[in-house]
Parts: C-alpha cells; structure tokens; sequence
C-alpha cells in the first residue's frame, strides 16, 4: 500500500506506464516485437493517416459529381484512387447526409472505424457513453456537440458490427460555390465525417 | 457473448465529451499500446475477431473502469499467455526468461507500411446470399456464450434487407478458432420503434451488419 514518506512523484511510473514498459521489454528481448516497427506504427497514426485524408475524400465528393457517383457505388475503390487503404478500411461504404436524413456512425460492440480516411477513433467514439446512447438517442448525443437537427430530419445510425466501415459525406456547405477541393477541406471536420458534426461554415473557417 | 462490451441502447451511461481532432493518444503509454497491439497481431496467434473476444472477456468492472488503451492492454496480455509467450513472472520482473515462439514472425520496422496499407479484407469466397435486398428479416434470438457480432439490442427485431455484401469471415467461429466459415453478410435496418418500443424515436433508423446465421425470413 502506499506510504507517506517524502519521496519525488515525478520519477515515479504512472501503473499503466510501468506495465506498459515492461510488457514492451519482455517482448522485446524475447525477439517478438521490434521497438523501432512499433514506432513506425505510431508514426503512422500520429503524423500520417488522419481525418485529412476523410476531408480530401468528401472535397473531392463535392467538388466533383463523377467522383461522387464513384463513391456512392463503390466506396472502397474510389477512396483507393486517392491512395487511403488498408487496415480498417478495407471495405468502405460512404453515407450522403441530405436536408431529409443525417447519417451517425458508431461501433455499440467495440471501436470500429475508418482508419485509413479518419484516422485513429477519439476517446468519446470508444467509450461506453457514446456507443450505448447513439443508436438510441441521436438528438441528445448530437446536441452535446452543438449539433440541432429540425424535427422532421429522419436520423439513420450505422452501427459497424462487421468489416464494412462507415464515411459519412456531410451536406455541403452553401456559400461554397467555386471554392477548390482544399479550400473545401479545410471545411470538413473530423466529426462532421461520423455524422456527430457538420462542416464548418466558409466565413468560420 | 451477454458481456460488458454490448451497450448499445442501454440506460445510465453519462455524457459525451468532444474532444479536438488534433489530439491523438492521452498518454504516451497508449501509443506504446497502440504499436505492440499492432505489432504483435503478425505472430499470427490470434485472428481480429480473437482479440475482440479477449477484449469483451475482461471482468465488466475492469472493462467499464478502463480507458479503451486499457482495455486492449489487458487483452494483449492475455492473448500472449494463451499463446505461450508471455508469464506472469516475466512481466512482473520486466525480463524475459524464456525465448519467444514466433520470434521468426516479428514485424519488422520495413514491414510496417506495406501491412498497414495491406490490412486483413475479411470477405472470402461463400454461398450465395439467401436475401435480397428489400426483403423482411427477423434477427434470431442468438445469445451465445461465446463471441458474436450480433448485439442485444437487435436481438428478436425485425427489419429490411438493405444491403448484401458478399461472403464474409463469420466472426462466431472464427474468434474461438473454429474456421472462417464465411457465410453472407448483411445490412439490415430497423425503425427505432421497433427496437425499443413505442416511446422510440419516430424519426430514428437503425442498421447493423448481420451474418446470414442471425437471420431468419420476416
């Protein structure tokens, strides 16, 4: 147990961090994991694959009505065409938001996501909080995000139980007109790509 | 499995918190978490549908009291046990005192891209679909104590055949190491009302993804 002797906190291993280590080191010395690949991975997912990708994707669905078709057809490929694949987002299906349905994502089971376009989920997405009232109160979830939705807008919640991984391609916003595809981006948020925000008005952002 | 991992619906859980895109990991632990969980996926041990069953395995007080790096921390642990690679002893020590099995398999750093742009693709070649796309579907009363995809909320609901996916791996046996047995892979979707009953969101649908052996003719 703990004791009340004066001691320095700020050299002490938080619990998870200590077991976090010495799981790496006894992987390490027994040849099973390679550090410098499991920083690779994390450069990956911190620096690399973002939600930048799922904004360059939705841009281009607004800018361009061909590119647009080819998502709503056939997802996985047209967001391969811009060079985003791989784990957990090896079967893609982008969901259009319209004045008359708003599309939400969730994973009620586990954290399923769209890696290769969004990223790494945030906190909120994994937590029981959200994955238990999302499919069934969507208004009171969204609103905690500043999100009001008009009565009459029908709320379609996608939750991933399997493989296939969800992009929501929000509404675009209007006074866009003749914006190009990374003006446009810079208008996509993260969260407006779950269904849980919308884009950003241009004079905002 | 009826395990904490099912939420979905369920009453009592608390707010919300957004936070900013820009913010990945919370701790520097977590991306250790992240890059070992990943990394030790190519010893080739355990299958994506075993390690969420690890995850869904872990007592609901430590599943509900953990953060989600937490909880994959936890099932890695267990998965290297199960496999032989990992004790007790070694990890309360921080040292190794015996060699890994599957050191051959270690993912090496000039690896990583290629796997990660790779992923896993989990549709296979299976039988043909038995519906059709707007078709009536009843989910089955499918509780079992093992892994499933098919959570409590849509259990006994019927609903409309919204999407046919392909053949694709059928998480149930493949979690517990007994094949892929791909089988046809749905999205069904359902009106609110009929999941939760009349009080229910009259503008609120729902779909899940659903396996053909949790789905009966409506």
């Amino acid at each position: 147990m703990h004791d009340h002797h004066d001691h320095d906190h700020d050299n002490e291993l938080d619990d998870m961090t200590a077991r976090v280590r010495a799981l790496e080191t006894v992987l390490t010395e027994k040849g099973l994991v390679d550090p410098a690949a499991v920083d690779a991975i994390i450069d990956t997912y911190e620096h690399r694959v973002g939600p930048r990708n799922g904004a360059a994707v939705v841009a281009r669905a607004w800018a361009d009505p061909a590119f647009a078709d080819w998502l709503r057809r056939d997802a996985t490929a047209a967001i391969a065409s811009m060079g985003f694949t791989g784990r957990q987002g090896e079967h893609m299906v982008a969901v259009f938001n319209t004045p008359e349905e708003h599309n939400l994502v969730v994973c009620t089971l586990c954290s399923c996501y769209p890696w290769p376009v969004l990223g790494l989920p945030p906190a909120w997405y994994k937590a029981p909080d959200y994955r238990a009232r999302a499919v069934r109160e969507p208004r009171a979830v969204l609103a905690g995000f500043g999100v009001t939705l008009p009565e009459t807008t029908r709320i379609r919640v996608w939750d991933s139980t399997a493989e296939i991984r969800y992009l929501v391609v929000p509404e675009r916003p209007a006074g866009t007109e003749g914006m190009d595809e990374a003006a446009l981006a810079a208008l996509v948020t993260r969260d407006s790509m779950i269904g849980a925000g919308l884009p950003r008005a241009p004079e905002a952002a | 499995m009826n395990g904490p991992q099912d939420v979905g619906g369920r009453h009592g859980f608390g707010p919300v918190v957004p936070e900013d895109e820009s913010l990945r990991f919370h701790a520097d632990w977590e991306k250790r978490v992240l890059g070992v969980t990943l990394a030790c996926g190519a010893l080739g041990h355990w299958s994506l549908d075993t390690s969420r069953h690890a995850r869904e395995s872990l007592h609901p007080a430590i599943y509900y009291n953990a953060s989600y790096y937490g909880i994959w921390f936890r099932a890695l642990v267990a998965l290297l046990e199960r496999a032989g690679e990992v004790t007790d002893d070694e990890l309360a020590e921080g040292r190794a005192h015996r060699p890994g099995r599957a050191a051959h398999r270690c993912l090496a750093p000039e690896a990583v891209q290629g796997a990660l742009a790779r992923g896993g693709p989990s549709d296979r070649e299976g039988p043909a679909p038995a519906f059709a796309v707007g078709e009536r579907v009843r989910t089955r009363n499918h509780q079992p104590a093992g892994h499933t995809r098919l959570p409590s909320y849509a259990r006994r609901a019927t609903g409309v055949i919204e999407a046919v996916h392909g053949a694709h791996v059928f998480p149930d046996t493949n979690a517990h190491g007994r094949g892929e047995a791909p089988c046809p892979l749905y999205t069904v979707r359902f009106e609110a009302t009929e999941l939760y009953g009349a009080d229910a969101d009259p503008t609120l649908t729902v779909s899940i993804d659903a396996w053909e052996p949790y789905l009966d003719r409506a």
